[in-house]
């Protein structure tokens, strides 16, 4: 007996996380993925129906809007965010002396919960006390920056304050690139007399490929998953305006008491996920394992 | 691309070298404003009253400093009908990640030891399914979740947040020891097995000792992700066991009675502090959390 606990051990260890992981995750997703497709209200019903929530999504104008505003959003967030990342770091890579301290600087929003940035950004943002009053009360009475409260204009706080928070940590993983490239080839292009510039342009971003890769993962990822953002910042308004995929199966799923539209919500956002990492993953895992 | 020349090399004379130095500090020193800026008008709006707030602007410094936006954030906001302030939600956080980050840190050692170190037929495909599982939008598991919670008899206790928070953290603390022991030689585990220790014995006194900086980034990591997470306390609290971000989130869009701005601020940086702590004191080990998190996989 004791042979056989002794023997089997790994496996007894592994045994519940792999349980909590075949019910918690693939479960309750082939749960959702099962009820997405049920003509769910208030509460779960489990007969098969057809797509009738996908289509109910489709003709759906805040799903809709919801989608237009995760693509301008993840789009804006994910280029900004890699461009401002990797000048942060080539500029920081150029021996400075508070290298540390800048990098702290640059980096402790990512330390933040995401409500913390979106309440400090929605007083900053505000029209009547934060910087359009402020502008104006230094004397540029036509001075105007109300996006926060501006349909049409709102969703690009969302990016700013996304930008904010996460373009340091983009910076600190393009730093890490930047020092992993071999000296010796920087050096030797350098007593070639090859510009700085283009010792970066020909040299050292071309070899940090798999880096903008994480980091383009790691941003997307963190765009489809934006929720307390959007509620802290803007609550999805005004109206809809900046309702994310996310904030809509919220609402779908607690306030409207529409478990159908919310499980369905949730799989198109799983789906959209599912396109961007496993390719990642797969490639990930596979090399790992050669 | 112009930006990157700025850096010098050897064929520049000392003056463009001087001015393009200068260029690059004023730069740096621009964006380092960019990030400080929020903070800096979150700490002055808080110490400012909301006299001083209606009629000043949003980066002076407060004329007169004052700490009562602080004390109301702390004891007496109101966050819809109660009016206690974030001290019982901000307890409520300790509650739930303490325990959260150390089953979950515990757990991920023992799992990611028998990934790294007693591979056997399928643990690889249980690190890629746990693995996956890290990338889930959480949207996905929110319904049945509330309904197991239910099942369970913990929904809407902290218990039942503490268990949700474990469940959905074991992908990354997972991810962390595995990458860490895959790189101590398994020769050392196979000495120790013809020695005739056993898998808990070669784990205590082989592998543990050497955790000592993993260990720190995972209770680093699961720490601020529990402490700032929002969709879970939200989804799977209620009234009295919320944590502080919902608590905060609550006090800043109560319609009850007049805005108080300072309050809010107060409120957020009460709220941000402990993960901000965590980030001045132990850094290096939150950017490995970070990076391991998101290059390894």
């Amino acid at each position: 007996m004791t042979r056989w606990l002794q023997d089997n051990m790994p496996k007894i260890v592994l045994a519940p996380s792999f349980i909590a992981v075949m019910v918690f995750v693939y479960g309750f997703i082939g749960w959702t993925a099962w009820v997405s497709l049920t003509r769910s209200r208030l509460m779960p019903r489990y007969e098969l129906d057809s797509f009738i929530q996908y289509e109910r999504l489709a003709d759906s104008p805040r799903f809709e809007t919801a989608m237009v505003n995760l693509a301008i959003f993840g789009t804006l967030f994910i280029v900004i965010a890699m461009v401002l990342g990797l000048l942060l770091a080539i500029l920081l890579d150029q021996k400075i002396r508070t290298e540390g301290a800048i990098r702290t600087i640059y980096l402790y929003p990512m330390a933040l919960s995401m409500i913390v940035t979106g309440t400090a950004w929605k007083w900053i943002l505000n029209p009547e006390l934060g910087i359009e009053a402020t502008v104006k009360g230094w004397g540029f009475a036509n001075f105007e920056f109300n996006w926060l409260v501006d349909q049409d204009m709102a969703i690009y706080t969302v990016v700013l304050a996304a930008v904010w928070q996460s373009s340091g940590f983009v910076m600190a993983l393009f730093l890490a690139g930047l020092r992993s490239v071999d000296e010796e080839i920087i050096k030797a292009a350098q007593v070639d007399g090859i510009p700085t510039w283009r010792v970066y342009s020909a040299i050292i971003i071309p070899s940090m490929a798999p880096i903008f890769l994480s980091a383009f993962i790691v941003l997307a990822h963190l765009a489809i998953k934006a929720f307390d953002l959007v509620i802290a910042l803007t609550g999805g308004g005004p109206g809809y305006a900046t309702d994310l995929p996310a904030t809509y199966m919220y609402a779908m799923a607690f306030s409207r008491g529409d478990i159908g539209q919310a499980a369905s919500s949730a799989m198109v956002m799983m789906l959209v996920v599912f396109t961007i990492v496993v390719p990642y993953l797969y490639s990930e895992l596979r090399t790992k394992n050669d | 691309m112009t930006d990157m020349s700025y850096a010098p090399t050897r064929t520049q004379s000392p003056t463009t070298k001087l001015v393009l130095r200068f260029i690059l500090y004023i730069l740096l020193g621009v964006f380092a404003l960019f990030y400080l800026m929020p903070l800096f008008v979150m700490i002055t709006t808080s110490l400012k009253s909301l006299d001083e707030i209606r009629t000043g602007d949003l980066v002076s410094l407060p004329r007169e400093v004052t700490f009562d936006a602080w004390r109301t954030a702390w004891s007496g906001a109101c966050t819809g009908i109660q009016c206690e302030g974030v001290r019982p939600y901000f307890l409520n956080s300790l509650l739930i990640a303490i325990p959260a980050v150390l089953i979950s840190t515990i757990i991920g050692a023992l799992n990611g030891y028998v990934v790294a170190q007693w591979k056997f037929k399928g643990a690889n495909i249980f690190f890629a399914l746990l693995l996956f599982g890290c990338f889930i939008p959480f949207q996905v598991v929110l319904l049945p979740m509330a309904i197991v919670l239910g099942k369970l008899g913990i929904s809407g206790t902290i218990p039942g947040l503490i268990f949700v928070h474990v469940i959905y953290g074991l992908g990354f603390t997972t991810l962390f020891f595995r990458n860490y022991y895959v790189s101590i030689p398994s020769e050392l585990t196979k000495a120790a097995k013809v020695d005739g220790a056993g898998f808990f014995r070669i784990f205590w006194s082989i592998f543990l000792p050497l955790s000592l900086p993993i260990i720190v980034v995972s209770v680093i990591w699961q720490f601020t992700q529990i402490w700032n997470d929002f969709l879970f306390g939200v989804s799977f609290s209620q009234a009295g066991t919320q944590p502080v971000t919902v608590a905060l989130n609550n006090i800043v869009n109560s319609t009850t009675g007049v805005k108080e701005y300072n309050v809010d601020m107060a409120a957020a940086i009460i709220a941000a502090l402990p993960t901000l702590l965590v980030y001045v004191v132990a850094g290096k080990y939150f950017i490995r959390g970070l990076t391991a998190g998101s290059v390894k996989g």
